[in-house]
């Protein structure tokens, strides 16, 4: 890695991200056709999606308050006014011969995300990246280009994916490394999961990336010439594209040559970068206030009521964490890497009334369970409730936290009782203070020299002893109870 | 106005035009604007401009997906399909459309 | 009376209900009319299956006593951009040959729902771009009073189809005039309502921000009874307005009483036909003495309007006739590439004055370019706004020519495109400012109707209607039928 770094040591990178998210609604943008992913060419459209003549667009009430939420979780200031203009230009896939999006005033504009990323010297520091805008539009369909048709010379177009609501999210040119690139990816695919704008899959094509990088020597205040990185559809790729890119900006500036403007595509085989299209006749697309839709106006009180309906943004809840549970702010940030884990410890904590404990017991089993089973909280069967419960009950000595711990798997896997679960399968911890006396007897017993090194002053023999007792009594003795039989008998 | 200037707003406009078109629609359109240039020495500082002559409130769309088109209707006027793709001729470069 | 070839629809509705007449001859005569006067070229297509079905069940609706509506079973025709389900659309262009709609367009529902006849779809200026009505692929159509000149466009067909007495009520789209100039050469009423009132739902568009559909009627009786047919909200477009639709009907008292008609100076200066200014002149002075007032206004930014007008309709034409490429439907031609289909298929397709008016929108909108005239345009609009604003703050509606003459020769100005566009030189401030206008017919000049133009406030269609009705109950110009002689210019 520090090699990596060390390549672009006379310059520095700066990276611009542009990202298109489709919004998580029910019909589309201005149209309503439903939403499909994977269905039959053009089996989810309506005449608006296929441009025909005559046609009229209508917006979608979902997808502006998407974009509203959308804009609040990154701290953007939100525009009560703002305009649908046409991008015209031709393709395919593109069936008004126009894109309905935002141009001179989108909705929201002026936030940011923090990020962290290794800087430099390996150190991980905050990153706060400028959000320069949010605007709404709507997608173009798929034009395939597939050599492999059988005697097909054509493309083939299909207009589902046509009229989808997207979010076209902007950053400032404020990223400095391909991990600081990635890093701001996952932040942002994060959040929109987390406030509901969007599932963000990758695979579907629900959260796609371009990249512009140029580079400039330390210091320069001018920016060098950028080119764009298009359709990079893995946080992996991304990195490696930028690496590349960069690479070949380097090289092309250290042999005193002059980067020229370009939209690049990345090959992951060669991993190399190789220009696409040269920006030098770039299109003309004629933006223009679309006459057939009036300008959008949201009241104040309506973007007020969609902040009030905002869940928690993850970074409120953690410090949230960390201020009234005492929580760790490494602790805190495992628990809200999702809005299911964290609404579930956060009912567990409430139910426990020991947040801690709660915490322990998720970091420490329940998400090691989910990790191999590669799920999510929210997939499995076990609710705060149990596992508020399990905790109460080793809390009480009921059964012990050795006992208790692979009972976890069991409620994940099913949606039972933990008491009777417990009770099920034996594994009360043994109280009878009678049983454990006559344990302890037997252990002290059978250590004269433990405990002959206990009553000279150390301590650690304590432990093994109660080992000793644990191992008796099959791991059910209730540790409070053993230990403080021991204590008592030892002193004595 | 100049041809070459006609050829560039063709080709934006994907349109061909021979050469007797270019010609004439240069002095067409020269002609035009002349009459347009009226406009330009009009004092507009300060108008907000008109998109919408009767100005009406954001109309919305309830959440609502309707059956898709049927596809068989929704290719019915296609010039080519296959199955249920409309082809159409090659990119014959990623530059050129 | 039901022989009368040249009867309104209100005079249909009578018959109809009073058992005099049945929808199915109604329809029949009107296909038969519509065949007879091929040589006028005012339709494009006809729907006789469909118009007999529909005949039919209205009749039967009436056997019940059960119409629909005051439009129920009356034959009606529609320009051949209005969309409907199942039948061909081609806007007059070879670009939509063979283009069958998918789906329906809201005026056209209204109008099936109301149980009105579509017999046919009428010849039009291809995509609605011109005055003449010469510019449509299947070659122009005739104006009835003499069809050696043009009926005026781009709605030239629907009111060639009244004028001629095929059916009584038609229906056009007015972009800058394209109704109310072809209803001035033809001597019927056309009418363009309030931006929005109709939805554009199903036209397809030319210019979005100035479109709208209206009626052909010889009456302004009829043409009430047809606005309030296709009027109200769509909430399938965008810009309808959401105002409840008036009692047009109701508001035709037969008086103008206490009304102010403005004349505005500007439109009644040189450059018109003095022939046709005065038939408006007598016009306004028979409007006078039904008790209306009179008195002058100005417009100061009128010589501005067919600038501002050119700029602002062409820039969203480029934009709105960019989905014609041969892709999903209409016509394609034959190409090895993408980008050689694109171009072969939009330059064959399109004609001359389409292609004009595209590439002057794409220049107007163009980078450099957007400021300085597409940007001034919406500016000067403002101006034009606040123009009419001011008037009616002086005068209840405003009275001017439709047209600076009278219809002219067929071929006279095709050579020269800013010479047609000048005829329109009245009509285009109506729809840069949204506000609803009329034409009525007001006598002849050389022997060809003249039209006077009424213009009014927003959402106040029923003024104009009120005036047009009570004008024409004191004169008997809509009485007069040209002589059906088209056999002679074939």
């Amino acid at each position: 890695m520090s090699a990596r770094l060390q390549a672009r040591g006379d310059y520095e990178v700066v990276i611009g991200l542009e990202v298109h998210v489709h919004m998580r609604t029910a019909s589309k943008l201005f149209s309503p056709a439903p939403v499909r992913y994977g269905e039959l060419p053009n089996h989810a459209t309506h005449p608006l999606d296929l441009g025909m003549p005559g046609v009229l667009p209508v917006l979608n009430r979902r997808a502006v308050e998407l974009g509203v939420r959308a804009a609040l979780a990154t701290h953007c200031k939100v525009h009560s006014r703002s305009i649908f203009a046409r991008k015209n230009y031709f393709y395919p896939d593109l069936p008004k011969g126009y894109q309905i999006s935002q141009y001179e005033e989108p909705l929201a504009t002026e936030g940011w995300l923090e990020i962290e990323a290794p800087s430099a010297d390996g150190t991980p520091h905050t990153v706060r990246v400028g959000l320069t805008r949010i605007h709404i539009e709507e997608d173009a369909g798929k034009s395939i280009h597939d050599a492999a048709i059988a005697g097909s010379a054509g493309s083939h177009v299909d207009l589902n994916r046509a009229g989808v609501p997207l979010l076209e999210i902007v950053s400032e040119p404020d990223l400095r490394s391909p991990e600081e690139a990635a890093a701001y990816l996952r932040k942002l695919r994060a959040l929109l999961r987390w406030a509901d704008v969007s599932d963000a899959d990758m695979e579907k094509g629900q959260f796609r990336c371009d990249a512009n990088v140029s580079l400039r020597r330390h210091g320069a205040a001018q920016l060098g010439t950028r080119t764009e990185l298009k359709n990079l559809n893995s946080f992996r790729f991304v990195e490696e594209a930028l690496y590349a890119e960069i690479a070949r900006q380097a090289a092309l500036l250290d042999g005193g040559g002059r980067v020229v403007q370009a939209t690049m595509h990345y090959d992951p085989v060669r991993r190399a970068t190789r220009v696409m299209r040269l920006k030098e006749n770039a299109d003309d697309y004629r933006y223009f206030p679309d006459p057939d839709l009036v300008p959008l106006v949201i009241a104040e009180s309506e973007i007020d009521a969609v902040r009030r309906a905002l869940p928690e943004l993850p970074e409120d809840r953690r410090a949230r964490f960390e201020s009234e549970h005492a929580l760790s702010g490494y602790d805190a940030r495992l628990l809200t890497e999702s809005r299911a884990l964290a609404d579930f410890y956060e009912a567990a904590a409430i139910r426990s009334g020991q947040p801690k404990v709660v915490a322990n017991w998720m970091l420490r089993d329940v998400l090691a369970e989910l990790k191999e089973r590669d799920c999510e909280i929210d997939a499995t069967q076990l609710t705060p409730d149990a596992l508020a419960k399990l905790i109460a009950l080793v809390e009480d000595g009921r059964v012990t936290a050795a006992s208790a711990r692979p009972l976890v798997a069991v409620l994940i896997e099913r949606g039972v009782d933990p008491e009777t679960l417990v009770r099920e399968r034996g594994l009360e911890a043994v109280s009878d203070t009678g049983l454990l006396e006559a344990a302890a007897d037997e252990v002290i017993a059978a250590h004269p020299e433990v405990v002959a090194q206990i009553r000279g002053g150390d301590a650690r023999g304590l432990n093994f002893l109660m080992g000793q007792l644990m191992k008796r009594t099959e791991g059910k003795a209730n540790p409070k109870a053993v230990r403080e039989i021991l204590a008592r008998k030892l002193a004595g | 106005m100049q041809p070459a200037e006609v050829e560039r707003i063709a080709d934006l406009a994907r349109l061909e035009l021979d050469a007797g078109e270019v010609q004439r629609m240069t002095a067409e359109l020269e002609a035009i604007l002349g009459y347009v240039e009226a406009l330009r020495t009009l004092d507009t500082t300060g108008v907000e401009p008109t998109v919408h002559a009767i100005p009406v409130a954001t109309p919305l769309r309830e959440d609502r997906a309707v059956a898709a088109l049927d596809p068989e209707r929704a290719l019915a006027n296609a010039p080519e399909r296959s199955d249920f793709a409309f082809v159409v001729p090659k990119v014959l470069d990623e530059d050129e459309t | 009376m039901a022989g009368d070839r040249f009867a309104t629809a209100a005079q249909m509705r009578a018959d109809l209900d009073a058992r005099r007449v049945a929808s199915a001859t109604l329809v029949e005569t009107a296909l038969a009319r519509a065949e007879a006067a091929a040589g006028l070229g005012a339709f494009v297509h006809l729907q006789p299956e469909r118009a007999r079905t529909d005949a039919r069940e209205a009749d039967v609706r009436r056997a019940r006593g059960d119409p629909r509506s005051r439009l129920d079973g009356i034959p009606v025709a529609i320009k051949d951009l209005m969309v409907q389900e199942g039948e061909p659309c081609t806007c007059a262009s070879r670009i939509l040959e063979g283009f069958v709609a998918p789906y329906q367009g809201t005026v056209v529902a209204k109008l099936r729902a109301a149980g009105a006849v579509i017999v046919g779809r009428t010849n039009m200026d291809e995509f609605a771009m011109g005055s003449s009505t010469e510019h449509s692929v299947y070659g122009a159509a005739r104006n009835p009073w003499d069809p050696t000149r043009t009926p005026g466009g781009s709605s030239g067909g629907s009111a060639a189809a009244v004028a001629a007495g095929i059916v009584p009520i038609a229906f056009g789209s007015d972009t800058g005039g394209s109704i109310r100039q072809p209803a001035s050469h033809c001597g019927v009423v056309g009418m363009k309502p309030t931006y929005g009132r109709v939805s554009r739902y199903g036209l397809v568009a030319f210019a979005s921000s100035l479109d709208q559909i209206g009626p052909f009627a010889h009456t302004a009786g009829d043409c009430a009874l047809a606005l309030a047919a296709i009027a109200g909200h769509d909430p399938a477009d965008s810009t309808s307005l959401p105002e409840p639709v008036p009692d047009f009907a109701a508001a035709q008292r037969g008086d103008v009483a206490g009304l102010v008609v403005g004349l505005p100076r500007e439109y009644f200066a040189e450059g018109a036909d003095p022939e046709v200014l005065a038939r408006v002149r007598e016009a306004v002075a028979e409007l006078e003495r039904a008790g209306a007032k009179t008195r002058e206004v100005t417009l100061p930014h009128a010589p501005y309007a067919i600038a501002t007008y050119y700029l602002i309709a062409t820039a969203e034409a480029s934009s709105n006739l960019a989905r014609y490429d041969g892709v999903r439907f209409g016509r394609r031609a034959e190409a090895d590439s993408l980008g050689e289909m694109y171009r072969r298929t939009r330059s064959e397709g399109f004609g001359a004055e389409v292609k004009r008016r595209i590439l002057l929108g794409t220049y107007v909108l163009s980078a450099g370019y957007y400021d300085a005239y597409y940007r001034k345009a919406m500016q000067v609009r403002t101006l034009l706004r606040r123009d009419f604003e001011q008037a009616f703050g002086a005068c209840d509606l405003i009275a001017t020519p439709t047209a600076p003459e009278v219809a002219f020769r067929i071929g006279e100005k095709t050579a020269d495109p800013l010479k047609m566009y000048l005829s329109d030189i009245y009509t285009v401030s109506a729809n840069l400012a949204g506000i609803p206008g009329l034409s009525v017919p007001c006598g002849f000049a050389n022997g060809l109707p003249v039209g006077l133009q009424l213009l009014g406030r927003a959402l106040d269609e029923a003024t104009l209607l009120r005036v047009a009705d009570a004008y024409q109950r004191r004169t008997a110009w809509h009485e007069q039928h040209p002589a059906l002689d088209w056999e002679r210019a074939k």
